[in-house]
């Protein structure tokens, strides 16, 4: 007897949910000889309300994770993603990847998680000084999370976007809303997965799909976003984006010229990107005639 | 009250359909209010406002604070109302009513040993008196739920008239913290007691515990002073306290008291909110009308 094969529901990630898009949209993906793969969410500026609130709830509480801790937690997304491995690479053939491109990207994209989960617990003693001061105080500057980000990722990558966009924001202890790829949304749903499924706290990465046209808007105008991230190369959308983070001063950051395969698109300045640097003036007790040793 | 108003036997109050209640509830959910209606329900949700705080740590700094908030919730935006009352504990009245001089914001006061009511008839109907002399102009008691559950009907209604003689001119508000009441039947007995006792506002909670307001408690509560009304052509007021605190459940309630009682109770002399949080959330919604933008916790004041 014949078989139909079950075909998987995409669905959006938000605050370790599953749920549909909350406007009901959906808009068909078709692979290169026009036959629909399936029906991806077209998110609303709704959804993304509702993303940056579950991101805004979850920050707190991983941005006070032990640094070290937040490091294994990374590091198990990427076992994760390996365990995987398989099942990312024939979503990616399916969205018009050779096989060898395909895996090459898998493989880029697991080390890119280690590489970041490494840095957890070490970019802070880089961006962190001892400063001299003229007084009696200890005075010192650390890197904190700067909050809630809004990410959308590049259109060209279906997975490398994704996690290259994400991991250096979350290493740093922040929550992400991520727009994913519009014509390669197929690992999203996927790569949730594995994030809800790795001791990653529920609201940290929240994963929307949709366009950019509509959504950027939406990204950049909330007060609530500390900062955005655009991979992508829209003139018009990066003059948007600018100009609506003037609101509440939002940090932006485009990348559109990074080689995302490359090295060159992993750095632990990418993780400084989305920090504020915080001083302390800590008063020292003047002993007799003993002076401040800074 | 009028003499003539014969006093139910509380037995035999009318039961609660449970299944009834929480489909009719899920029903006010539905509404779609959108735009202009939905800015003039917001607004009239934070004129109904009860800006509360009863914490062991309270301070007269904090009430001045809060009494200040409630006065001018958000100056950016013009043409917003006042809230409706401050409720504050009876050593603070004192306080906030200096605060709120000339301001049109009433002072309300919890009583009665709250929020346990576990204390001497002397010692409540001291706690009324004073905050009652401090200036308050409604007093929030608890009724006593111990008594309640033992079935001794009685002395809760003495005890809420007792309270009510001692309010003088001050409304009267009981609370009858009904996450501590279990079904639905008891929500129904007390509220009839309360009201024929004189209560002027019916209350669900203290805010102390968990659950507390909530919609199918509320109806019931509604349910009761609109069979009330219709006995003794008394109106009655409503306050449900306590777990409100976003503008969409709000504008619920609203539909909730508009869809029972009708709109001659959708004002703040006939039902409030007792929360501390809802009217940040309110105050946000309408700035998001406003801009069109999604708005930051970090810019409203944090009363």
């Amino acid at each position: 007897m014949s078989r139909i094969e079950i075909q998987k529901t995409y669905k959006i990630y938000i605050g370790g949910q599953f749920p549909r898009t909350e406007s009901g949209r959906y808009y068909p993906l078709k692979n290169k000889k026009g036959n629909v793969i399936a029906n991806i969410c077209l998110c609303s500026r709704k959804d993304f309300r509702n993303a940056e609130v579950a991101a805004r709830g979850a920050q707190s509480g991983w941005g006070s994770k032990a640094a070290f801790n937040r490091a294994q937690i990374l590091y198990r997304i990427a076992e994760m993603l390996e365990g995987r491995k398989e099942q990312f690479i024939s979503e990616l053939v399916l969205q018009g990847s050779t096989l060898a491109a395909a895996k090459q990207e898998v493989e880029v994209s697991i080390d890119r998680m280690v590489y970041y989960s490494g840095w957890c617990d070490k970019f802070q003693a880089i961006y962190s000084s001892v400063n001299p001061v003229a007084s009696s105080h200890f005075n010192f500057s650390v890197p904190e999370p700067t909050g809630v980000v809004a990410l959308i990722a590049d259109e060209n990558t279906s997975l490398l976007g994704l996690v290259t966009a994400i991991a250096p924001v979350i290493a740093g202890g922040n929550a992400c809303v991520v727009l994913a790829s519009e014509s390669k949304p197929l690992c999203a749903v996927t790569f949730a997965e594995v994030l809800n499924s790795s001791d990653l706290p529920g609201g940290v990465v929240n994963i929307l799909t949709g366009t950019s046209a509509e959504l950027h808007e939406h990204f950049s105008n909330h007060m609530d976003v500390n900062a955005v991230i655009y991979y992508r190369n829209n003139k018009a959308e990066i003059k948007t984006i600018k100009e609506n983070a003037s609101l509440n001063v939002k940090r932006v950051f485009v990348y559109n010229k990074i080689n995302i395969m490359s090295e060159k698109a992993e750095s632990p300045y990418f993780i400084f990107d989305t920090q504020e640097i915080k001083t302390t003036w800590h008063p020292i007790e003047n002993i007799g005639t003993s002076k401040a040793g800074y | 009250m009028s003499t003539k108003t014969t006093i139910p036997d509380f037995r035999v109050t009318p039961s609660i359909d449970q299944v009834g209640i929480e489909e009719r509830v899920a029903r006010f959910t539905t509404r779609s209010i959108k735009k202009e209606s939905k800015m003039q329900g917001m607004k009239m949700v934070l004129s109904m406002i009860d800006l509360t705080t009863l914490e062991g740590k309270d301070t007269e700094g904090k009430v001045q604070q809060m009494c200040y908030k409630a006065a001018h919730l958000h100056d950016v935006i013009p043409g917003l109302p006042t809230v409706a009352a401050v409720c504050v504990y009876p050593s603070m009245v004192k306080t906030a009513k200096e605060a709120l001089k000339g301001t049109g914001v009433k002072v309300a006061s919890v009583s009665t040993a709250f929020p346990s009511g576990q204390s001497t008839h002397e010692i409540k109907i001291a706690d009324t008196k004073f905050a009652v002399d401090n200036g308050a102009d409604e007093i929030d008691m608890v009724i006593s739920r111990g008594e309640f559950l033992k079935g001794n009907y009685n002395f809760v209604f003495d005890e809420i008239a007792s309270i009510k003689e001692a309010c003088g001119k001050a409304r009267l508000k009981v609370i009858f913290e009904t996450g501590e009441l279990s079904t639905l039947d008891n929500i129904r007995k007390v509220s009839d007691i309360a009201m024929y006792a004189g209560a002027d506002f019916i209350k669900t909670s203290t805010g102390k515990i968990s659950p507390a307001a909530t919609m199918p408690v509320t109806l019931v509560m509604l349910e009761a002073i609109r069979d009330y009304y219709y006995a003794t052509g008394r109106m009655v007021g409503m306050k449900p306290a306590g777990g409100i605190s976003t503008s969409k459940l709000a504008l619920q309630y609203l539909i909730m008291v508009n869809e029972t009682l009708g709109a001659d109770w959708l004002s703040n002399e006939w039902f409030r909110f007792g929360a501390s949080s809802l009217a940040n959330d309110v105050l946000m919604q309408i700035a998001k009308q406003n801009t069109g933008v999604y708005q930051s916790s970090d810019y409203f004041s944090k009363d």
